[in-house]
């Protein structure tokens, strides 16, 4: 046998390996979206994204859940967003490399590795009880906020470092200031990477139970929030609170549950796709 | 003259009781009644606040699941009026709630029972004595006790598998305590899941499984799974509705409790909602799985908030 059908025969074994690795992930997700949607599809109409939860699984639904998390999504979006990005250009414009920034940067990795129940630890101490916040929609996504606070920071220094350097030396060649090269240059050319960034840390906020249990997120609320400062519950809490339960009839709930959770996380991923793309084709040098 | 004296003071105060009965249940009331607590609790106090909802629409009842402990934490602050509880409160619980200058009165709401449980190609275990089970279960046996014939010699020389509930789970918690004793705990070396359905699948694929968990689990599921009594000294009992009920099914059924606080004194909406809750618990915790009290207990948990609320 010669070197090269050696390497050949390598090569062949490894398209394999690398077949059967990308394969198995999709796989395992297609058959849990499939026996989701098996369990649950029948189950979801217009009564059940209206009705209040209730111990007959028949009447029960998930108003106060679906409407919490999208309260919830939306103002961690509207916190979470300035702020990360804000950060990230900061260390990578502007921060020079002293000791200080190199410790903010190691902190800001590690932050992303602690469980998320830690979080909710800080969020009660803080937003509910310092603040005096109590268990409201506002605490908890200040407290959400924070826990993707990391995946934005990362993700925007990420994409501001994909520019290219010439970009730079151009827009200052030309006269620009810092601000007026990040602004006009850099950010449009780094929208698609700090989006991606956005959509990940968004699916993660949406999907969280354990720290808003921590902060008091309620599991029955017999009403929609009306403003930032209401008690609220989730979908994730609502959908753990049914699988929970010994009767059959509340775990198709719970897969319908999912199958609406799912849905949303969908919707907010295509439209920053949506934005992405666009946002993509602007960009020509 | 005394004996009219005296029912002329029964007419009276009867009189009162049913006059402010009747006001209060008319009455719309509003304002707001925080629940926190024990997850077993929960879907009996979401039943009881389903209802309530029919009677007082205005009032919003909000039910939360931070466990006992965590619960206990928030009502020993004031930050919610009623704290459901799988287990009565501890002593370092009932300091902070003195320390806060927070008074309050635990009542019980209904029973759980813990079921005993089998595969249904299991021929050969008809009971199981409080003995047996401390001597599977206790933390000695870890490594041990491996074989069913070390049970009881007449039983298969096949390895024994045992499924339970998680450590932190209140159910495990009251298990270990009834069988083993106070702080023992129990082995380690069995399948443990805090998701019941996880057990209920893992005893009923196992010819040789043995576990226990909450019984609502198990009429859920009484096709896949066989049901052993319990014999504590005056013979097998099996956990069923009356057994845990009267209290003959010890020592593995427990009362349940809603522990409400001061503001149930000063506040309209709480102290009707505690009412409420129970005078329908009777009916309602049988729908959500759990066992209803006796109705002269009942009467015994409304007879202890009133004295509370007056003091």
């Amino acid at each position: 046998m010669t070197n090269s059908t050696k390497n050949r025969i390598k090569d062949r074994i490894f398209n394999f390996i690398g077949i059967f690795a990308t394969l198995i992930g999709i796989i395992i997700l297609g058959f849990f979206i499939g026996s989701i949607l098996y369990d649950g599809l029948t189950r979801i109409d217009w009564d059940f994204l209206n009705s209040l939860p209730s111990r007959k699984a028949e009447k029960a639904g998930i108003l106060t859940a679906w409407s919490g998390s999208l309260w919830i999504v939306i103002f961690t979006f509207l916190v979470v967003v300035p702020l990360g990005i804000a950060a990230g250009i900061y260390l990578e414009e502007y921060g020079d490399k002293s000791k200080l920034s190199s410790l903010l940067e190691v902190n800001i990795s590690n932050l992303a590795g602690v469980p998320s129940v830690i979080y909710g630890l800080l969020g009660l101490e803080i937003f509910v009880r310092l603040m005096n916040l109590g268990s409201s929609i506002l605490a908890g996504s200040f407290t959400l906020a924070l826990l993707v606070l990391p995946i934005i920071i990362v993700a925007t220094r990420e994409a501001l470092k994909a520019v290219p350097p010439s970009i730079r030396a151009a827009s200052y060649g030309l006269g620009a200031t810092k601000w007026q090269t990040v602004w006009y240059q850099i950010l449009p050319a780094a929208g698609g990477g700090i989006l991606t960034g956005v959509i990940l840390a968004i699916s993660r906020a949406v999907g969280e139970t354990a720290p808003l249990i921590v902060i008091g997120a309620l599991a029955y609320v017999p009403f929609t929030p009306s403003s930032p400062m209401d008690e609220f519950t989730v979908l994730p809490i609502q959908i753990f609170n049914w699988i929970s339960r010994p009767q059959h009839e509340f775990t198709i709930n719970a897969a319908a549950a999912i199958i609406i959770l799912l849905i949303i996380t969908f919707i907010m991923n295509g439209i920053a796709v949506y934005f992405r793309n666009k946002w993509q084709k602007k960009i020509n040098w | 003259m005394k004996k009219l004296l005296l029912s002329l003071t029964t007419l009276f105060l009867m009189s009162c009781g049913g006059g402010t009965e009747t006001e209060t249940s008319s009455e719309l009331l509003s304002g707001d009644v925080k629940i926190d607590g024990s997850s077993t609790v929960y879907p009996i106090t979401e039943a009881i606040a389903e209802e309530f909802r029919a009677v007082q629409p205005n009032v919003k009842v909000t039910v939360g699941v931070s466990g006992t402990g965590g619960g206990f934490k928030k009502f020993s602050r004031g930050e919610t009026s009623i704290s459901n509880a799988s287990r009565p409160i501890k002593d370092s619980e009932a300091t902070a709630c003195n320390e806060n200058n927070i008074s309050y009165v635990g009542l019980s709401v209904a029973y759980d029972g813990l079921a005993v449980l089998v595969n249904p190609e299991n021929t050969w275990v008809d009971y199981f004595t409080v003995e047996e089970l401390e001597k599977i279960w206790n933390p000695e046996a870890q490594g041990k006790i491996m074989y069913w014939n070390q049970i009881r010699e007449e039983w298969p020389n096949e390895e024994l598998r045992l499924f339970g509930p998680g450590t932190a789970s209140g159910t495990y918690d009251y298990f270990a305590e009834a069988i083993c004793g106070k702080k023992v705990g129990t082995r380690g070396d069995y399948t443990a899941s805090e998701d019941d359905h996880v057990l209920v699948q893992g005893i009923a694929g196992d010819k040789y499984g043995l576990g226990f968990f909450g019984l609502a689990y198990y009429e859920e599921n009484k096709d896949k799974l066989k049901l052993v009594g319990v014999d504590n000294g005056n013979g097998s009992v099996s956990p069923s509705m009356e057994t845990v009920s009267n209290g003959t099914y010890a020592p593995l059924s427990r009362p349940i409790f809603i522990y409400a606080n001061n503001t149930a004194k000063d506040r309209k909406e709480v102290k009707e909602f505690v009412e409420f809750y129970l005078n329908n618990a009777g009916a309602l915790v049988e729908d959500v799985g759990y066992i209803p009290l006796q109705p002269k207990e009942y009467e015994i948990e409304k007879a202890k908030f009133k004295s509370f609320i007056t003091k």
